[in-house]
């Protein structure tokens, strides 16, 4: 059997789900999700920084997942329930407890990284709170409750944590300075907004700690 | 970049023919280095097939006690799974030190294995490059090669393997399992990989077409006592300059069993069997692992800039091995820098 060559064109029509709206694009295949969210759909809150999978300022959530969306190719998301900056608030206005302590916390300068910040962060402290590990947390000895530090992440049960490795995914992570910038190392902040930025993203996971809330 | 076609197959047998049968194929997994690949202008396939829908994505146990996971498993998914966190430490240490949680949770577990270097000219296609383009020349044995190979090298190509999974994986002794034209194969991991020799551009023995489907972990008890530990250039996100992965069973203070392997050193994920060899029944201290170590790395070539490496991996590898000899696991990886801003956080002693 010898080689295909194909001859279809190159574009394809795609169901895009963001923030909950459909939308039905006939985009090329080369289509990025960041360049058809924001050329295309029209949704600019999410940023262009390198487009190579290294700032992450391009971060959504695909599926309540963080990914860089300069890395998915539009026509590979049919279907998926996508979520941008811009879903993130209550439809009255109200800020997402993360975009809240990011104006609290003053957790910017410039601002372009901060849309990506803020949606990595949502996907983060849901890792956390489902219990994954992290680079800091993996290693024995070394997970925040040996050190008995930080904010659980919702309703953590610290007695889980401690009792090694095998137990850990039991119960949420335990977020602290150090959990957090590990965790967010995907985010580039040419500003060096960093030390803000970590205080908000630790004032909302406490907030969501006390409430309870997801 | 160039125009390409898009397919989602049914089955993995139709996604195997179609890249078999069609010129330019490739298969689509996480995308996170294809994707970039194809914006530098490395790679330009003419037809994507994605996999990500085919049922490769779980972690099962094997009947002999091991684990199987499907290449479509993500990551962050392969890490955070509790039975890799307590049975193969090492493996989900490495993992959480590659990339970015957003990559992770992105990237799967095939498509990390068949990554491509990350060495510069590689990555440029404006420079001469044997891997990219056969016979045009390798700039980096006289440029920028600080970050290369000291093992396993050749005259036409000194690029390194950067996955870290892969590192671990390699210590484990894992099995890949291929489904390609023919009947499905395994493979051990060592025999997924070609060192470059005259022919750089050839990385792995798989044949067009041919879909890894799952890793397999053989069962391994003394890997509960396994570590990962990866030096480089920023406390998270970056590629290693060293790296290694090592289990240890130790008797009576005697080495009964052993598994090495080193990352960023190497073509391939280098698993160091003359170091193991070298520690087999020894006594399980510092000389004997500083001189495993240095058994391995006698057959290093370095280079100007990546002569560092030398010392270094024998540094990791004694320092890795006696803090498992010691049931003492390595310590953290953020340096104290990392520690000094608490904020208004408590923090309690480590």
């Amino acid at each position: 059997m010898g080689l295909v060559r194909t001859t279809e064109p190159a574009t394809s029509v795609v169901r895009l789900r963001v923030n909950g709206e459909t939308h039905v694009l006939t985009l090329d295949n080369r289509t990025t999700l960041l360049d058809a969210l924001r050329e295309t759909i029209g949704l600019t809150g999410s940023k262009k920084g390198c487009d190579h999978g290294q700032c992450g300022a391009c971060t959504v959530l695909v599926g309540g997942r963080r990914a860089n969306s300069c890395l998915l190719f539009a026509v590979a998301m049919q279907d998926a329930e996508i979520r941008t900056v811009e879903g993130l608030a209550e439809p009255d206005g109200t800020l997402h407890p993360l975009q809240q302590a990011f104006v609290d916390r003053d957790a910017l300068q410039c601002g372009y990284c901060t849309p990506g910040q803020i949606c990595s962060a949502a996907g983060m402290l849901a890792e956390a709170a489902a219990g994954w590990p992290s680079a800091v947390s993996a290693v024995p000895g070394t997970d925040p409750s040996a050190r008995g530090a930080g904010p659980a992440a919702q309703g953590a049960d610290p007695a889980a944590q401690s009792a090694g490795p095998a137990a850990q995914g039991a119960g949420p992570a335990i977020l602290d300075a150090a959990e957090v910038r590990e965790r967010m190392s995907g985010n580039l902040c040419r500003c060096g907004a960093y030390v803000n930025i970590v205080a908000a993203i630790l004032d909302a996971a406490a907030a969501t700690t006390d409430e309870g809330t997801g | 970049m160039q125009p390409f076609q898009y397919q989602q197959p049914a089955d993995a047998a139709g996604a195997v023919a179609t890249v078999a049968a069609t010129d330019g194929a490739v298969f689509l997994g996480g995308g996170t280095n294809l994707v970039d690949l194809m914006k530098l202008g490395v790679e330009a396939p003419g037809l994507l097939v994605d996999i990500t829908h085919l049922p490769m994505d779980r972690i099962e146990p094997t009947p002999g006690g091991g684990l199987r996971i499907g290449a479509g498993v993500r990551n962050s998914d392969l890490a955070a799974d509790p039975r890799v966190r307590a049975e193969y430490p090492v493996l989900a240490q490495a993992l959480l030190a590659g990339a970015s949680g957003q990559l992770r949770n992105m990237a799967t577990v095939g498509g990390n294995l068949l990554q491509r270097t990350r060495c510069l000219y590689f990555q440029d296609v404006t420079k001469p490059c044997n891997k990219r383009r056969p016979g045009s020349g390798c700039p980096a044995r006289t440029g920028d090669h600080r970050n290369l190979a000291i093992l396993g090298g050749s005259g036409s190509c000194i690029a390194t393997h950067p996955s870290d999974m892969a590192v671990a994986l390699a210590a484990l002794g894992a099995v890949v399992h291929v489904q390609g034209a023919g009947r499905p194969r395994t493979l051990e991991l060592a025999e997924l990989y070609r060192l470059p020799g005259d022919e750089p551009d050839r990385e792995t023995t798989l044949s067009r077409g041919d879909l890894i489907t799952a890793v397999e972990l053989p069962p391994l008890g003394f890997a509960r006592r396994s570590a990962y530990r990866k030096v480089r250039d920023r406390a998270s996100y970056a590629f290693a300059v060293t790296s290694v992965a090592a289990a240890l069973d130790v008797e009576d203070g005697l080495i009964r069993d052993v598994r090495l392997a080193l990352g960023a050193v190497a073509p391939v994920p280098w698993r160091a069997r003359r170091a193991e060899q070298a520690m087999l029944g020894r006594p399980a201290t510092e000389e004997t692992f500083r001189g495993a170590a240095d058994a391995e790395l006698a057959a290093a070539a370095p280079l100007r800039h990546n002569a560092f490496k030398v010392p270094l991996v024998s540094n990791v590898v004694t320092a890795v091995l006696a803090q498992l000899a010691g049931g003492v696991q390595p310590p953290s990886a953020p340096p104290a820098r990392l520690r000094h801003d608490q904020a208004d956080r408590p923090r309690g002693s480590q």
